[in-house]
């Protein structure tokens, strides 16, 4: 057992949460790699922050077990809090203090000082792009400036976990992209747990992802495992030349081929089909070959990659 | 320890920032003086007995402004969850905070430095009662102090938290005055004048320092700030 969470940066074990009659979070469990970027994903109130809160040592669980690099929240919850830097979801800062003041503050309760942290502080606000902002009140920043000070402020101490609550809101692109490389970098070595809701950007910068609703695990894997795997099948959009009745025809020729949905397109002549297919494996080849041995052109056929939003709707969405 | 110095640095220097601190701190020169000075020039007696047996009174309503912003605000603008999850323990955070209070304390009961300058020019007070009234204002200071924090880490009203440690203080304080000592049984008046904050001050204020009073501020300061870690580590219901 030992070997194994010696690998493990963190390990939830059947974890619950009750706020009165509420259930925030119900027999979760999950685990992250050293070296992951984590992204933890769910639908507003599904458990995300809460779970969050406890791994953080923030709040206690109901009942459940959070191991921390082997260390267990529950009795080394200092030990635990040394290796975290931890941004919560509404970047709460002393908005009295300058910049400059905050990091002095920031960097002295996590035991940095003298030139340690100096150039630690230099460091952060060049990678958040601070520098400017250094005397400014915090109270006074823009959102997407607070963020990065809560950024900031999480990295400092070069923790082996870091836990973002949404950490992508409120920047601007140019941000969001330097923001997503600092995560990407930093896991190369760390290990990064983060919750967002613009999921193009989990799918880019995530090894894993875990998506939980009504506080219990709804699925987990690669990006590519949840988007590729989901339904089990495979889906294709082709314009062809033709007439519905023969396009459709030939099409239900083609081995493997389940369903398809046609639609007249401009220009006059041309029809637009949606294909789904019950394998995984590619039928491009024969999609092809059956229109052009019917003697209809062909002047584009692509595979459709199925979205992260699209697994994500279809898996916590609709019904309750 | 530097922890604790980082935090008491912090929490010192934001007593400062608001103008609320120097308003307070206006009215309890001007109210404290003021006071003081009528009837000493009508008894034209040169102590500070007066002055110090207004004191209890003063920090009825000068304490509960000082502690109200403690925990209320934290939980208020959510930052306690930052304060908490760095790593410090609760036991570091309550007292980097509590002397932080009593150094404003401190400093607002050094201005009041004029009384006895005063008195020393236009008579010949004895220090000694002098100097004992003011060990027992600050000692006092910290056991009203440790109450008003802890009061504050339950709510994240400031005004809450500013009438809930009135009352706490009132009561507290109350119980081992003659007005309630008079109508309780008995048996339970040496246990009430023994917890009320008041017989203590009283002996101080003479110039008297016992060390029974002395070990009793200090205890109450220390369970209201042991109850105030222990509030902070059952942050369940949060
Ligand atoms: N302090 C609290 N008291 C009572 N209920 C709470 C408390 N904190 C969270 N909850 C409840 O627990 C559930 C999970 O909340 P949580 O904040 O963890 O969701 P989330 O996944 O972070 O959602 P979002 O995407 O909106 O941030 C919600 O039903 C919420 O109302
Ligand atoms: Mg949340």
């Amino acid at each position: 057992m030992s070997e194994k969470t010696g690998r493990l940066m963190l390990e939830v074990r059947g974890l619950n949460k009750r706020f009165g009659q509420v259930r925030a979070v119900s027999d979760l469990s999950f685990e992250v790699r050293r070296g992951e970027v984590f992204g933890f994903l769910g639908p507003n109130g599904a458990g995300k922050s809460t779970t969050m809160r406890i791994i953080t040592c923030f709040i206690p669980p109901t009942s459940g077990t959070v191991l921390v690099d082997g260390l267990s929240t529950a009795d080394k919850d200092l030990a635990v809090r040394r290796k975290i830097g931890y941004l919560p979801e509404s970047t709460p800062l002393y908005s009295d203090m300058t910049v400059k003041e905050y990091f002095a503050f920031v960097g002295q309760i996590k035991g940095l000082k003298g030139a340690a942290l100096k150039s630690r502080t230099d460091e952060m606000f060049s990678v958040c792009a601070l520098t400017k902002m250094a005397d400014r009140q915090i109270g006074k920043l823009s959102k997407g400036y607070r963020q990065r000070v809560g950024l900031a402020q999480a990295m400092i101490h070069d923790p082996d976990l870091l836990i973002l609550d949404e950490p992508m809101s409120g920047l601007d692109p140019n941000q969001i992209i330097e923001i997503r490389n600092l995560i990407k970098k930093f896991g190369e070595e760390k290990t990064v747990i983060y919750c967002s809701h613009i999921l193009s950007e989990v799918s880019a910068t995530c090894d894993r992802i875990l998506i939980i609703k009504d506080g219990r695990v709804v699925v987990t894997g690669t990006p590519g495992d949840l988007t590729s795997g989901h339904r089990g099948g495979s889906r294709y959009t082709a314009r062809i030349k033709g007439d519905v009745a023969s396009v459709y025809r030939s099409l239900r020729s083609v081995a493997g081929v389940s369903h398809i949905d046609t639609e007249v397109v401009a220009p006059e002549g041309w029809v637009c089909a949606r294909i789904n297919a019950e394998g995984k494996e590619d039928i491009g080849e024969g999609i092809f070959k059956c229109i052009a041995d019917n003697g209809l052109s062909l002047s584009e056929l692509r595979r459709d990659q199925t979205s992260l939003e699209e697994v994500f709707t279809e898996l916590t969405g609709g019904g309750k | 320890m530097n922890t604790v110095a980082a935090i008491f640095k912090k929490e010192f220097a934001s007593y400062f920032i608001s103008p609320i601190a120097y308003v307070f701190i206006v009215v309890f020169l001007v109210g404290t003086n003021f006071m003081y000075f009528q009837p000493f020039f009508l008894i034209n007696q040169a102590d500070m007995r007066n002055y110090f047996g207004l004191l209890p009174w003063v920090f009825l309503f000068f304490v509960p402004a000082i502690t109200m912003r403690g925990w209320a605000e934290e939980r208020k603008s959510k930052t306690i969850e930052l304060l908490l999850t760095w790593p410090v323990s609760d036991a570091q955070v309550v007292l980097g905070k509590f002397f932080a209070a009593l150094a404003f304390l401190a400093v607002t009961v050094a201005l009041s430095v004029t009384v006895p300058v005063t008195l020393f020019i236009i008579g010949n007070p004895d220090p000694g009662p002098i100097i004992g009234g003011y060990a027992g204002a600050l000692l006092m200071g910290a056991a009203y102090l440790a109450i008003g924090l802890w009061v504050s880490s339950h709510t994240e009203n400031q005004i809450v938290a500013f009438i809930l440690a009135w009352v706490a203080m009132f009561v507290l304080m109350i119980i081992g005055h003659p007005v309630v000592t008079m109508k309780t049984p008995s048996a339970l008046v040496p246990l009430f004048s023994f917890l009320g904050l008041f017989t203590h001050f009283e002996s101080i204020g003479r110039g008297v320092i016992d060390t029974r009073d002395v070990i009793y501020y200090l205890s109450i300061a220390g369970v209201f700030l042991f109850l105030n870690a222990q509030s902070l580590g059952g942050r369940k219901s949060e």
